[in-house]
Formats: structure tokens, sequence, C-alpha cells
């Protein structure tokens, strides 16, 4: 893709950031106590916290990751917006008002309230610190992507860019600047993003839409190319190796891969491998996502366009079983020579698979229903067991006050994730999807509508990723200063002395953020995020619902279900099959096992251990 | 140093209440999310493309649904916990703030 920031969008993207360190810096006297840093004194207004909470939580998994995936993969992606909304009615019913009676910092503080065990503090501290950083990769990633075109820099300056900003602003004010940062993000967000939807909306569905037109009129479409084996014969290519339906055929030395379709038509790909893209060492790949037919509609009057549509008839209109819809995938495959290769491949689909899931959760085999059952579990529990949500609960001053704001957090975040849906499904038929890196699709949705709304849309999504990073250090920080130094160690620590040892925990934190968010670029945020909260909801969920809900819980019980939580949810994961096509450099059919999601089996699994492990030792403690 | 919570917001005596009715929303939730779910699981998909109303599918429908039924519920949940907290606080000296 070829994409330059323009000197508007650089300007208004500074903008925003030196807007959030004069916040930042504005704010930095209120952090001088304890409770100052880390949970704004207990003194924010519960409306401001709710818009906060959705700007902790619409993250660039939700912004980036969600709309990409909608864009690619269609109703697939909608899925995690139902799932994580839905986490907040475990936050609301559960969780909310109980973590904000028993705690006061952190979310350690909660849970070793009953028993003040170092155990629990150690590993409640261990298990924030992973929450924290499995979370932190995709929006480190997010970061780099939304660099590239909006400031044309490098992906892993972006990342970079914002690891040292959120390392000043932590380390300057704490949670009371990490609040009203999020409260004005996402504000700003669901008032945008409902902007993006309203111009889509007037612009309607179209075969040629404005954004592939260039000024004379003219149709700016990249269609694939069509032919045979037999054509590419004639035309002097020779077959050099096969890898499934992906062929790769040379002619001069010069390589090309196609994707052959079960009726024998061969399909041009784009590829990246061997240093070059698309065949040269500068190529480029060129943006894809288009409608190809309308239902209903002449191929004429599609061209044209629907004209405006309403919510409702934008929705049924690509639901319709006529309409057809190109989406682009990409494949991991390795050729003769043992080198590796991604290659892009457009794949038409009905209007009717466009909108059901199943293009990448499938439910067909016993496993695709398993990783489907996994992922909404995990999506489900996950919420209410994030460190750096729980922690905002300590930031209003009552439990009424945490009901309350958890509420306008479900109202202003629900709102966002019908919105998702919108925008994911625009990129998709507007020429606007990367396909290297489909978390750009809603900033470039944007785009196609002038360069004014890409600057701010990517402004904002940028403020995006430095809220939510910053939210997350103040929990991991927290977790290593209040947590491990000043109670699992015994050090006793000054309120100076805490805020001290947080800030510098917030610097060793970001730099760890900083070289796994370069590691993991191009994967998609939200199926990143996705794995934080399956961590999040195997280690910390059970442990806060049973010590709510069961009086038998002990503090081995707790210890111990955090424990096989994070190893059991990071060891399926680690050697599933997302790792080995991803950062392993190797295919998904090498990985130990076909499940990508490990819900299904951490979660139960640390249940099971809370209970097992609570009778044992009650049973120990009554015999003493 | 002290652990308790950072701002000490008094005693809550309609807390057992607002942990009851929470459990019970909860499930309620729980279970129409769960049928979400399965439908997909058990019908292999099929199920979610079936058209429902005005040309959209159930997919779109129930998952837009699952999302303005969450809101719905914590609405409800927030109206009966205010109403709750202020007959406990009017009741008596010792009820919670609110």
């Amino acid at each position: 893709m070829n994409l330059h920031g323009t000197p508007l969008s650089i300007a208004i993207f500074s903008l925003f950031v030196a807007m959030v360190l004069w916040l930042s810096y504005f704010f930095a006297r209120k952090a001088k106590s304890a409770a100052g840093y880390y949970a704004a004194g207990g003194q924010i207004h519960w409306a401001v916290n709710g818009i906060s909470f959705a700007g902790d939580y619409l993250s660039a998994a939700s912004f980036l990751g969600i709309c990409g995936m909608i864009a690619t993969l269609g109703y697939d992606g909608f899925l995690y917006s139902i799932g994580y909304l839905a986490g907040w009615i475990v936050a609301l019913f559960v969780v909310a008002e109980p973590m904000k009676r028993m705690g006061k910092f952190t979310f350690t503080d909660a849970l070793d309230a009953k028993f003040n065990s170092r155990g629990i503090k150690l590993a409640a501290a261990i298990s924030t610190l992973v929450v924290s950083i499995c979370y932190l990769i995709p929006q480190m990633n997010g970061a780099g992507s939304l660099v590239e075109p909006l400031l044309g820099l490098p992906h892993w300056v972006g990342v970079i860019i914002v690891g040292v900003i959120v390392i000043l602003i932590v380390s300057t004010a704490g949670m009371t600047s990490t609040t009203y940062v999020q409260f004005l993000k996402g504000g700003l967000l669901l008032i945008f993003s409902t902007i993006l939807v309203g111009f889509l909306l007037v612009r309607g569905l179209s075969t040629e839409p404005p954004s592939l037109r260039g000024a004379a009129g003219e149709s700016l479409l990249s269609v694939p190319e069509q032919t045979t084996e037999a054509a590419l014969a004639g035309e002097g290519y020779v077959l050099a190796h096969t890898a499934g339906d992906l062929l790769k055929f040379t002619q001069n030395g010069a390589v090309s891969w196609y994707k052959k379709d079960a009726d024998g038509t061969l399909w041009k790909t784009q590829w990246e491998g061997a240093g070059l893209v698309n065949g040269t060492p500068d190529g480029l790949l060129y943006p894809v996502g288009r409608i190809k037919q309308i239902g209903g509609m002449s191929a004429e009057a599609a061209a044209k366009g629907t004209g405006r549509l309403n919510m409702v008839n934008f929705l049924a209109t690509l639901t319709r079983d006529d309409t057809r819809i190109e989406q682009w995938h990409k494949k991991t495959v390795f050729d003769e020579a043992g080198v590796k290769y991604a290659v892009y491949y457009p794949k038409t689909v009905s209007g009717t698979d466009q909108m059901k899931p199943g293009v990448k959760f499938k439910v067909n085999t016993g496993w695709e229903k398993l990783n489907f059952v996994s992922l909404m579990l995990a999506l489900f529990f996950g919420t209410a067991a994030l460190p750096h949500i729980l922690i905002r609960y300590y930031t209003v001053p009552s439990p009424a006050c945490a009901r309350k704001s958890t509420i306008v957090a479900i109202a202003a975040i629900g709102f966002f994730y019908v919105l998702t849906l919108f925008m994911g499904l625009g990129a998709a038929t507007n020429g606007t999807v990367n396909p290297a890196d489909n978390n750009m699709s809603a900033p470039l949705l944007a785009m196609s509508f002038g360069g004014v709304l890409f600057a701010i849309i990517s402004a904002i999504a940028f403020a995006t990723v430095l809220g939510t990073v910053a939210g997350l250090i103040v929990a991991a920080s927290g977790a290593v200063a209040h947590d491990l130094m000043d109670r699992y160690g015994g050090m006793n620590l000054t309120e100076h002395q805490k805020v001290k040892a947080g800030k510098v925990a917030a610097f060793v934190v970001g730099i760890v953020a900083i070289v796994l968010g370069i590691v993991f670029r191009g994967v998609n945020v939200s199926f990143l995020v996705g794995w934080a909260f399956a961590v999040a909801a195997s280690a910390n969920l059970p442990a806060i619902l049973m010590l709510l809900f069961w009086k038998r819980t002990t503090a081995a019980g707790i210890v111990a279900s955090i424990i096989v939580g994070i190893v059991a949810a990071l060891g399926i994961i680690l050697t599933g099959p997302a790792m080995f096509a991803g950062p392993y450099g190797l295919t998904a059919e090498d990985a130990w096992h076909p499940l990508g999601q490990p819900g299904i089996i951490s979660i139960p699994l640390s249940f099971l251990t809370l209970i097992v492990v609570s009778l044992v030792t009650e049973n120990k403690r009554v015999a003493e | 140093m002290l652990h308790g919570p950072a701002q000490d917001s008094g005693p809550d005596p309609a807390s057992g209440y607002k942990t009851r009715l929470g459990v019970v929303m909860f499930i309620i939730y729980c279970v129409v999310y769960a049928g979400f779910v399965f439908t997909n699981v058990l019908t292999e998909g099929k199920a979610m493309q079936t058209i429902v109303v005005a040309g959209l599918n159930l997919a779109v429908v129930y998952g837009i649904g699952l999302i303005v039924f969450a809101l719905v519920l914590a609405l409800i949940y927030n109206a009966l916990c205010t109403k709750k907290e202020r007959e406990m606080a009017s009741a008596g000296p010792r009820g919670g703030k609110a």
C-alpha cells in the first residue's frame, strides 16, 4: 500500500499528542500520593469514569482489529463485538460493586482482602503483569499499523513512538491523567465513528464507489486476473511448485503465485516473499475489498450505486444471496527451495456467507466447534478479569458510582460495537483494505471521504492506543510496586517511594511492550486481544467469582487456580496454530494441536483446581 | 499501611439484595448468550443465515439484539438497585450512601 502522511494529517496528529501530553502535565500535581497515582484519589465522577471505561476498553482491538476483521472476513469479526460487550454483563452484575468494596488500588488488594496471604499477592501480581503484557502487544502492534500511513513511517517507529509517549505520560501523572485522556478519547471516538458511518450510509453501496474512481471519473478498480494453467503455459509460464491450492509459476526467472479454484480457474494473487512484493523489490500491494454484484440490481445500476441507505437497508442489501463480495485471504506457504511466502488471494462470497459466522470460525468439525465455543467463552468471561478495567473501579467514590459508571460504559461501548459492523463492511466494499494488514481498514475507509476525516480518525485511534497502553502500564506498575515490592516483599515503602517504584516499573514494562509490539507485526490486533481475554478469564475470573460466591474458598485454592489458569492458557496459545503460522515462521499444520483458543480448557481447569485445592486445604486446616 | 478501600463509602445495607439481583440477571443473560453460541454450533451455522426480519438474518438480529439486551438489563438493574438503596437509606440512620 502506497500511503504517505499529508501535512494536514501530521498537524492534526501532532495536535492530539500535544493535547494528551498537556493533560498529563496538568494532572501531574494530583499524583503526589499513592492514592492519586494509582486510583486518581477515588474522586472521579461516575459519568466521566463511564466514558473513560469506554476509552480504556475501545482499544486498538475494537476500533482497528474488529473493523479489520469484518472487512476481510465478514460477520466473524462482529463475534468479537458481541463477546466483548457481553463481558460487561459479568462486570456489572457480579464484579463491579464487590470489587469496589473490597479493594484499594489493585485487583490483588481485592482478591487478598479476606486472606492477607503472601501467596495470593505474588500470584495475582504475576497474573496482572502477564495479562497486561498480553494486552499490550496488540495495542503496540496497532500503533505501528497506524503510523505507517499517517506519518509515512515504518511500523517499528510507530511502536517506539507510542512506547516513549506513554512512558512519559505514566511516569508523570498516573491514573488521573489516564482517566481524562480516556474520557476525551472515548468521547471523540464515539462522535467521529458516528460521523464516518453517517457518511458511509449517505454514499450507499456501489460496485464502483467514488473511492475507486479517478479525478476524471475513470475506474481505478484493481480486478484480479483470471486465467487457466493451459493459457499460462502458452505464455511461457512454468509451474515451479504446488502448495495446496496455491501454485507458483516462473517466467524468465520472474515469480507469480496463482490460486486454483475447484473448477480449475486460476486467480492471480498478491504476494510477499524472498525480499519481493508482487515481484519487485520496491513493489506495493494494491488495496482490496469490493462488492462485485449488488443483489437485485443490473451491472450498470450497481456501478452507479444504490444512493443513500438507512442502517437496515445497508445490512439487508449486503445480506442478499445474490449479492457478491470479494474477500481477500492470506496463506503462508513455502516454495520448492523452502523460501517463505505470504500469498493474498481473492475469494468471491455471497451476501449470505458474508453476513453469517463461518469464514474464520467454522463450526463443522469437532475441533472447530470447540474453538468457537472457546472464543465466545473467553470473550464473555475475560472483560471482568482485565486488570486495567478492574482498577478503574477504584477511581470513583462509592460502589453505587462503580455500578453507574459501568452502565454508562455499556451504553457507550454497545453503541460503538454496532457501528463496527458498518465500518468493517464499509471498508470491505469501498476498496480500502490493505491485504497484508487489515488493522487499518476503518481509518482507510475514512480516507476515502477525505484527508481531514482520515487524519482525525487516525489521531483518535492513536490516542486510543496511547490511553489504553497508559492504563495497562499503570495496572502493571501497580502490580510491581504496590503488590510485589510493598506488600509481598514487605519493603514497607513510603508513599513517595511507592509512586517512584511504580514509575520505574512503568518504564520497564513499556520497553517490554515495545519489543513485543514489533515482533507481532501484521497479526490482527483483535485476534491477539482475544488471547489476552482468555488468559485473564482463566487466571483471574475463577478466583474472583469463587471468592465472592463460595465460602469454602481458601488462599491456597486461589493461588493454585491463578497459576494453573495462566500456565494452561499460555501453554495452549504458545503451542497452537496461530503462533506457528505467525511469530514462529512455520505453518499452522506444524502446531502441536489444532486448538486456536484456550478458554474452553483453561477456564474450567482453573475453576476445578480452585475447588479441589480449596477442599483439600480446608480439610487440612480443620484436621489441624 | 492500610489495605482497605481508597475511599470509605460507608455501610451498604442493600448489598445483599443487589448481589442476589445481579446473579439472577447474570444467569438470564448467560442463557440468552449461550443460545446464540449453541444455535450456531448445533446447526453448523445454517440457522444463522435464516432471514428473520426486514431482510436481516438471524446472525445480525441476534448479535445486535444481544448488545441491546445487555443495555436494557443494565438499566433495569440500576433502577432496582437505586430504588432499594433509597428505601434502605430512608429506613434507618445507618443506611449507606448511594
